[in-house]
């Protein structure tokens, strides 16, 4: 045991750029993929037809009620059993966005179901089909009024994309894990890897702030008003 | 591969299943401790208690818990203290909870009606009178789907400790899979018996909320 030395993991610090580099990358893509997915399954959870309210409730609490861990290695091992070989982090793109377009869906179902029925009966008078109807009335509200919890949600998968390390994937964390057994300094690589994850979440709600600002134009005018 | 060897194998997921279990509840017990102090430290009157408390909640909501582990289990010796896989996972797991549970069970708290601490303060009840006898109660009723839910999420999380080198489900999974080599099988069996664990709590979860959001309309 000796002193607390964090400069020999800094001498390391194009490492940890490439890995933090991935770790935004990972979540982004899989926070876009997951939004979409998750849309779509909310929509088809609140449609007519029953056998796709089953597969999408279906899909929903699969994903909800297993481990990210067990979603990435079935995903790994699945594909490559079809013959696919894909890279690690193709593959852990895919099983975020799967991952996080559950818990997606479910918050966006939140945010369908709290539109008032007066603006879909309004929508259906003006006859607007039913895509039209949560093109234009009801995506942009429901989004606005889940936004928080989407935010937190895709915090938590920035969080998760942790968990990628399991298969190689070359993010923040399995640099860490390189850079530990590199220095045999675990604990100032992991309080470094940690510190990172703090400063990332913090960014990421500042990004999501500001997006939020720049979609919902419509209640800063309102609170402008006020 | 004959049937008994099948057995075998499935007899030792399950005893994996089992420490999974015992993980989840050793984390909700122990972080369900740290979580009560943490929320009570939250709406402490010293305002000093309340940020670092706060600040505990941000580092800790702000880092995976996967790391968490890391710097317990590798972390930890390097600094003297020698941990075993059950004690690292315990351990970051419980933190864990503590923070997520702790933010929970305050708003929790918070969302008994201030009117409920005024009257409480009329008659004369102490401040842990007014905590135990008045808020906690009505407290524990709003917080029990929320904490339910949650206790999906420890579940999921204890999977994290097979990386350690913890036998739980997951890592008796990769034991059997070292032998026979199926690995798309057992994690479909492994996910199967996450489910199992997982759902009913969901199902329970949502009812939960459902009656008490009935109750507060009526």
């Amino acid at each position: 045991m000796g002193s607390l030395n964090f400069s020999i993991v800094f001498d390391r610090w194009d490492m940890i750029l490439q890995g933090i580099y991935l770790t935004i990358r990972l979540t982004l893509l899989a926070t876009a993929g997951g939004f979409v997915l998750g849309t779509f399954c909310a929509i088809g959870k609140r449609g007519k037809t029953v056998w796709i309210k089953k597969l999408c409730s279906a899909y929903i609490e699969a994903i909800r009620n297993t481990p990210l861990l067990v979603q990435i290695f079935l995903v790994y091992f699945g594909l490559s059993s079809l013959g696919l070989s894909l890279h690690a982090i193709t593959v852990s793109i895919i099983a975020l966005t799967i991952n996080v377009g559950a818990y997606s869906a479910e918050i966006m179902r939140a945010g369908f179901d709290s539109i008032e029925k007066g603006q879909l009966e309004a929508a259906e008078t003006l006859g607007l089909s039913r895509r039209q109807v949560y093109w234009h009335v009801i995506l942009k509200q429901a989004m606005e009024r889940v936004y928080p919890a989407l935010t937190s949600q895709f915090v938590l998968l920035m969080l998760a994309s942790s968990i990628c390390s399991q298969i190689s994937a070359e993010e923040l964390t399995a640099v860490a894990n390189f850079i530990q057994s590199d220095t045999y300094r675990p604990f100032e690589t992991y309080i470094v890897a940690g510190a990172f994850y703090i400063l990332l979440s913090f960014l990421l709600r500042i990004v999501f702030w500001v997006l939020g600002l720049m979609l919902f134009q419509r209640r800063r005018n309102l609170q402008a008003f006020i | 591969m004959g049937a008994s060897f099948a057995v075998g194998y499935l007899m030792f997921l399950l005893k994996g299943a089992v420490w999974t279990v015992g993980l989840s509840l050793i984390a909700l017990s122990c972080g369900g401790v740290l979580a009560f102090i943490v929320a009570l430290c939250r709406i402490a009157p010293n305002r000093w208690l309340r940020l670092v408390t706060a600040l505990y909640i941000q580092i800790i909501q702000g880092t995976p818990v996967l790391v968490i582990i890391f710097l317990t289990y590798f972390g930890l010796p390097s600094l003297g203290w020698s941990v075993s896989p059950l004690l690292a996972a315990s351990l970051s797991l419980s933190v864990y909870v503590s923070a997520y549970l702790g933010e929970s069970w305050r708003s929790s708290l918070q969302s008994v009606p201030r009117a409920q601490w005024e009257a409480a303060e009329c008659l004369a009840l102490s401040r842990a009178q007014r905590m135990m006898k008045v808020v906690l109660p009505q407290a524990i009723r709003i917080a029990t789907p929320p904490t339910v839910g949650f206790m999906v999420q420890i579940i999921k999380n204890t999977s994290l400790a097979s990386i350690v080198g913890f036998i739980e489900l997951v890592r008796a999974g990769q034991i059997v899979n070292n032998t026979i080599f199926q690995p798309f099988l057992i994690y479909l069996l492994i996910a199967v018996l996450y489910f199992a664990m997982c759902y009913p709590l969901s199902i329970l979860s949502r009812r939960l909320e459902v009656s008490a959001g009935e109750k507060a309309y009526a």
